[in-house]
């Protein structure tokens, strides 16, 4: 019964992450008729010039130039750079339904996880890396944390 | 390297994992001298923490010695004695940068989990689920620590190993919550749970100032142990009605800060106890919030509750309604430790905080799995047990 109780909250991790992304894909209850073409942003706390530097996109959205369009600009109260990007051509609703994503293959995936990791070169001069390996007894309720959290650098609210 | 693992909900063992290793150019190994027993332990071996997995190594407030460090690190070096922030911070982004170290950008490896539960995630703290990072713990013979020139601290000569563990999580997280709390000299400061939090949120209420302290707790060495390593006053709410008792020694005002040192495993001696104890078991609130309840009734006028104890959800009958009515400011937090650590070592120096009382027991690695037992039922009168890997 307690093993059963605690996947509970595991599964509610997952169910709540993908109705707040489905949501966000969709517009679904959220009356947002924009959700598929929305900028992602992130504030670097670095000025503008270090963040694109040279007129180039900082790494790694520098490997995605061709495939997004990015913009910044100052953030207000001395916070550094507003840091956004979407991608150029509108995500196909597959692409973005829940079992895509678990997958890993909706595109925007890969738009969050480089600009998290721009911003982490940029402020931190580097990108934290998990543990390795993560943990050492693999487990049903186990593996469905570590798939949430192998695709949790491509999700969330950006 | 043997090291303590959750495998289950109230089930740990010790097993044999692989040894850390670096990750990163400004981590360090640190082969741990102590560690301890934490009461936010308890919420995720419970099961009351989502997102983690069998085989997680627990474990976040530890002192040891640096035996690795990588390319990039500064300011540490092999065979320094260091005391590690139990939450890690980059040090460089705009929350750190503003000494909000546990809401650090760039140090949970997870950041869709913890948006998913709380619409921004917090930094990575070590060995506390999938959902604040997923960094192993300290329950180990060797542990890596991520961005060691902002999070591991140099323990000065003089400060021995015990006293600096307390360090690491304890102290800063009591001490935040009489500074964010806002005590100020002449204050009247109550303070919920007479734990190692509790009874460094009473000692910080003390040295910021405040005119009387008043620590709650039913536990009766607990209780005597504030009133003689603490200095403040105590009531046991097992024998006192705690509303009307402050409200005499405050001249009827209710204290000026309430500072919640409990957490969501709260117990209390009245219905409402069994009513929340019933709803969490069924999952049909994540947490038990009976010392919130008790600190915003009992708070006076326009004052503020500050609540340091663990909370991961939602949870019912708050009283909205008092805090708006009455005017007050709650502010809670997880623990900013580099913000304090510094100071505190200072302040540990100087005598005006003494810590080593609070290790009542110290235990080996592998003594570790009873060791969370007696301090999970308080048996023995276990207020932390400190565990050695090195026994």
């Amino acid at each position: 019964m307690k093993r059963a109780l605690w996947m509970v909250p595991v599964a509610a991790v997952g169910v709540a992450a993908a109705r707040k992304a489905g949501a966000a894909a969709h517009g679904a209850g959220t009356g947002d008729d924009r959700a598929g073409d929305r900028w992602l942003t992130v504030t670097v706390n670095r000025p503008e010039e270090d963040v694109r530097r040279d007129g180039k996109l900082p790494e790694p959205l520098e490997r995605l130039a061709d495939r997004i369009d990015v913009r910044t600009r100052p953030a207000p109260g001395d916070r550094g750079t507003e840091l956004a990007a979407r991608l150029r051509e509108p995500t196909p609703p597959a692409a973005t339904s829940v079992p895509a994503r678990l997958a890993g293959q909706d595109p925007r995936q890969d738009v969050r996880r480089a600009l998290r990791e721009a911003k982490a070169l940029l402020e931190a001069g580097e990108i934290m890396l998990p543990d390795s390996p993560p943990t050492t007894r693999p487990t049903p309720g186990g593996r469905l944390v570590g798939l949430i959290g192998r695709r949790s650098g491509g999700e969330g609210v950006l | 390297m043997k090291a303590l693992c959750w495998e289950g909900v109230n089930k740990l063992s010790v097993e044999q994992v692989p040894d850390p290793e670096l990750r990163n150019d400004q981590d360090i190994i640190v082969r741990l001298v102590a560690g301890t027993t934490c009461g936010s332990d308890l919420h995720l071996i419970g099961g009351y923490i989502p997102a983690m997995r069998a085989g997680d190594v627990i474990g976040h407030e530890f002192v040891g010695e640096v035996v690795e460090t990588g390319s990039a690190v500064r300011r540490h070096k092999v065979g320094d004695r260091v005391v590690v922030s139990s939450f890690v911070g980059c040090g460089r982004c705009w929350y750190c940068a503003n000494d909000l170290w546990s809401l650090c950008d760039n140090t949970n490896t997870n950041p869709g989990v913890g948006q998913a539960l709380f619409g921004y995630e917090t930094a990575g703290i070590f060995g506390y689920s999938h959902a604040m990072g997923g960094l192993r713990g300290s329950h180990a013979e060797y542990v890596r620590v991520p961005f060691a020139d902002y999070g591991a601290f140099t323990v000065p000569e003089g400060i021995d190993d015990t006293s600096a563990l307390f360090v690491s999580d304890s102290v800063p997280t009591g001490w935040m919550g009489a500074d964010l709390g806002g005590v100020k000299p002449g204050d009247v400061v109550a303070v919920w749970g007479c734990g190692a939090v509790g009874q460094m949120a009473a000692r910080a209420a003390i040295l910021l100032g405040a005119e009387r302290v008043i620590a709650i707790d039913r536990i009766p060495e607990r209780l005597e142990m504030t009133e003689r390593y603490i200095g403040a006053e105590t009531i046991d709410y097992t024998t006192t009605d705690v509303a009307a008792e402050l409200r005499e020694r405050t001249g009827g005002r209710g204290p000026d800060v309430c500072i919640e040192a409990v957490g969501m495993e709260a117990h209390s001696d009245g219905p409402m106890h069994l009513y929340d104890q019933a709803k969490q078991q069924l999952r049909l609130q994540t947490d038990r919030p009976t010392a919130v309840r008790h600190a915003i009734h009992a708070c006076r006028k326009g004052g503020t509750v500050f609540i340091l104890g663990v909370f991961a959800g939602a949870v019912d009958k708050f009283p909205l309604g008092a805090v708006i009515n009455k005017g007050l400011t709650v502010r809670g937090s997880q623990m900013h430790g580099q913000r304090y650590i510094p100071m505190l070592l200072d302040r540990l120096a100087a005598g005006e905080i003494s810590t080593a009382h609070l290790a009542t027991h110290s235990v080996s690695l592998d003594d570790a799995p009873t060791a969370y037992d007696m301090f999970k039922h308080k048996t023995d009168g276990c207020v932390r047990a400190v565990i050695r890997p090195g026994l």
